[in-house]
């Protein structure tokens, strides 16, 4: 009878909580774009009466994903400083205001709003994970403001507000499947962490692999932050697959090379083919074990170019000799100077100005020239395909005949049109 | 046939993993009642001492042998200092442990980032370890044996100490009856702080194990201290040998259940297995006998 009586009172409680939930939830997300939509967002307090103009960095300097935020923040704090001691955009100095997103979704949506409505920085650079631009993004949208993301990610988005300066997955993922179709690559066994951007990477591989005659052998998932792989090891090693495309993300990384090498599975005999494996993650793994593997990125810090030895030099000379550059860290430093370039073209701080202004912007990035594609804010990148060197960096194999235009909905690929 | 064997030794060296993670934690958990969330950190606390032990030592061989010593030690100090300065103020108060372990935590996870840097650092395998021996033609990865003699070793050595020696049977007297075992002439606050030490000093041995396998970072002990928990709670609360079977158990379970569907899906049949075996056996495998009233 108490019992009953519990249960009784509970399933009421529980459902008003949902629902109590699914309304603050679908307030949240319509409201803003309404009001957004009526009045053309909300007055910006962004200040450029002085001599200086004010601009957020939201990275996670703490939680699980400072140990690739941080990085980006360097580079971000480089470019600024950079900037400011060319004179600055529109002859204002940059003052840098940074906030800890501090892994947490929530906390990003958080202190972006912090940012534009109590600091009016007059843009945002920042984010990593796919769930911290999500949180982000109607923020942005509402308060009109902009946000500079710097990560690859896995598509299928696109805001007025969110500048994409990463690789979207027609210049990451589709370039490195067309690599391993190249090398006549039959089979490949998938393996990812349980989250957002692996699964929808393995969507659009798993597509891309029945239009192009492959065969998908496994699809292994394990949750974030995941260090036992005895049995996806195990799994791989049984597929006889002739390539792993691997899209785990940060500490899980390591354990998986570690434990793939342990039981003798080599880059020769089943090469490993990484999204997210940068060149500091290379000594967190152990040489040893990664050596001989590929990656798929934009950019690799022994790209030679004069803009990469400048940036190189200038970063190494900042933070010490020991540090190396990266994907993700080069495309944050190219969106501060892309910034820089379209309220140059726009002669204006103003959102709807530089938004007006940024088709077509382009900069003499690290990676390479990159352009604004206004249509959908992602910019044009060269893919390339790399190979963990002796040395611990990574070195070009392969790379796309010239910078490919972002088609963050694989619009342009019949395979892909089930996908968005 | 193969795949079986690799499975079966993937289940048992899972298996170590946990009960390297977890005999610590069974001690001071189990036998003081105390909700260490440090543990996690405690074991990222060895595993920093092996990649120093290392980086001063340069052969990774000699400085594996040289860490496990040198972890436990460091873990069982750090046990030590967070008994001495918090806990010992708040035995009996199990919830507000967790909160202020959990806080002690973070706070070390921090503190790890400031030292070390956010990116993992890397703990050499020693040449000797590196590889595999096949049976039947499957490999087994020589740093998983490894790890599971150690495992073997440290649970031989604390089922001696509590079986066997002086100290055993104080640790083994407070934990059935503290005021009786004080009344006999025990010191039970001399005993709480050896038992931490030992329970801590575990941890930061389980820290230098899993080196071999998997990455070594500021974030490295949530990764242990959900699973270490399972283990002692379904071992039954203060069970070595529960902490034991279960890990074991859970490691062969859990490699079932990944093998036949998916690491997700293992994951949640896993806490279910957990969840449907605590509705049968509420205390664990093996339970208390006690005569306090606590």
């Amino acid at each position: 009878m108490k019992v009953h009586g519990k249960k009784g009172a509970f399933i009421p409680v529980a459902a008003a909580v949902l629902a109590a939930t699914l309304a603050g939830c679908g307030s949240q997300i319509s409201d803003p774009a309404e009001a957004g939509e009526a009045t053309g967002g909300p007055e910006s307090c962004v200040d450029t009466s002085g001599d200086s103009v004010k601009v957020g960095f939201l990275n996670s300097l703490s939680g699980t994903m400072a140990i690739s935020e941080s990085t980006v923040f360097d580079s971000l704090s480089l470019a600024a400083e950079e900037i400011n001691a060319d004179g600055g955009v529109l002859g204002k100095q940059l003052e840098v205001i940074s906030e800890d997103g501090a892994s947490e979704p929530t906390k990003f949506a958080e202190r972006a709003g912090k940012l534009i409505q109590q600091d009016c920085t007059a843009a945002v650079f920042g984010g990593w994970t796919s769930s911290s631009r999500k949180a982000m993004l109607p923020v942005f949208e509402s308060n009109n403001s902009l946000l500079f993301y710097p990560v690859q990610y896995e598509g299928l988005e696109s805001s007025e507000n969110i500048f994409y300066t990463g690789a979207t997955t027609n210049q990451q993922i589709i370039p490195a499947l067309d690599y391993l179709a190249e090398q006549g690559t039959k089979t490949i066994f998938l393996v990812g962490s349980d989250y957002v951007f692996p699964r929808t990477a393995n969507k659009i591989i798993n597509a891309y692999a029945e239009a192009h005659g492959m065969e998908i052998v496994g699809e292994e998932y394990t949750p974030l932050g995941s260090t036992e792989f005895s049995t996806i090891v195990n799994k791989v090693r049984d597929s006889g697959a002739d390539a792993v495309f691997n899209t785990l993300n940060g500490d899980s990384n390591v354990a998986f090379f570690r434990q793939y090498k342990s039981v003798g599975l080599t880059a020769d005999a089943m090469p490993v083919v990484s999204v997210s494996i940068a060149e500091e993650e290379v000594p967190g793994i152990g040489l040893e074990n990664i050596e001989g593997q590929l990656t798929a990125w934009d950019y690799y810090q022994t790209l030679e170019s004069p803009a990469n030895t400048a940036f190189v030099t200038a970063f190494k000379d900042k933070y010490g000799a020991d540090r190396v550059t990266s994907d993700p860290m080069e495309a944050a430093y190219t969106s501060l100077y892309l910034w820089k370039a379209m309220v140059e073209k726009a002669g204006s701080f103003d959102v709807d100005k530089v938004q007006d202004a940024a088709d077509g912007v382009s900069v003499e990035a690290p990676e390479g020239t990159v352009t604004v594609n206004g249509e959908n804010n992602h910019i044009t990148k060269t893919p390339r395909i790399g190979k963990i060197t002796p040395d611990g960096l990574i070195e070009t194999v392969w790379e796309a005949p010239e910078a490919v235009e972002p088609d963050p909905f694989l619009l342009s690929y019949d395979w892909a049109s089930g996908l968005s | 046939m193969e795949l079986l064997i690799g499975q079966m030794f993937a289940g048992l060296s899972l298996g170590s993993v946990l009960l390297l993670a977890a005999l610590g934690l069974s001690l001071t958990f189990g036998q003081m009642g105390v909700i260490n969330m440090a543990h996690g950190e405690f074991i990222m606390a060895g595993a920093y001492t092996a990649f120093v032990v290392q980086q001063s030592l340069g052969s990774a061989g000699v400085s594996l042998l040289v860490s496990l010593p040198a972890a436990f030690l460091v873990g069982g100090v750090m046990g030590l200092a967070l008994e001495g300065l918090l806990l010992k103020r708040m035995y009996h108060r199990p919830l507000d442990t967790l909160l202020v372990t959990f806080g002690v935590s973070l706070i070390l996870q921090q503190v790890a980032r400031d030292v070390f840097g956010a990116p993992s650092v890397d703990v050499r395998v020693p040449s000797w370890l590196q590889g595999n021996v096949e049976l039947l033609g499957a490999p087994i990865p020589l740093t998983r044996l490894f790890i599971l003699a150690l495992a073997l070793a440290c649970l031989a050595a604390l089922a001696l100490l509590l079986k066997a020696t002086p100290l055993g049977r104080r640790i083994r007297a407070v934990v059935v009856n503290r005021d009786l075992a004080e009344a006999s002439g025990i010191s039970s606050r001399r005993t709480d702080q050896l038992t931490f030490f030992i329970g801590s000093g575990l941890a930061g041995v389980a820290g230098v194990a899993v080196t071999l396998i998997g990455s070594t970072s500021p974030y490295l002990g949530p990764n242990y201290i959900v699973d270490a928990f399972l283990v002692v709670v379904a071992g039954g609360i203060g069970q070595i040998k529960g902490a034991a079977i279960a890990a074991f158990a859970l490691g062969v379970l859990q490699s079932v259940f990944e093998f036949s569907t998916t690491a997700s899906i293992g994951k949640v049949l896993i806490l279910a297995a957990i969840v449907i075996f605590l509705q049968v056996r509420p205390q664990g495998i093996f339970t208390l006998k006690t005569r306090s009233l606590a």
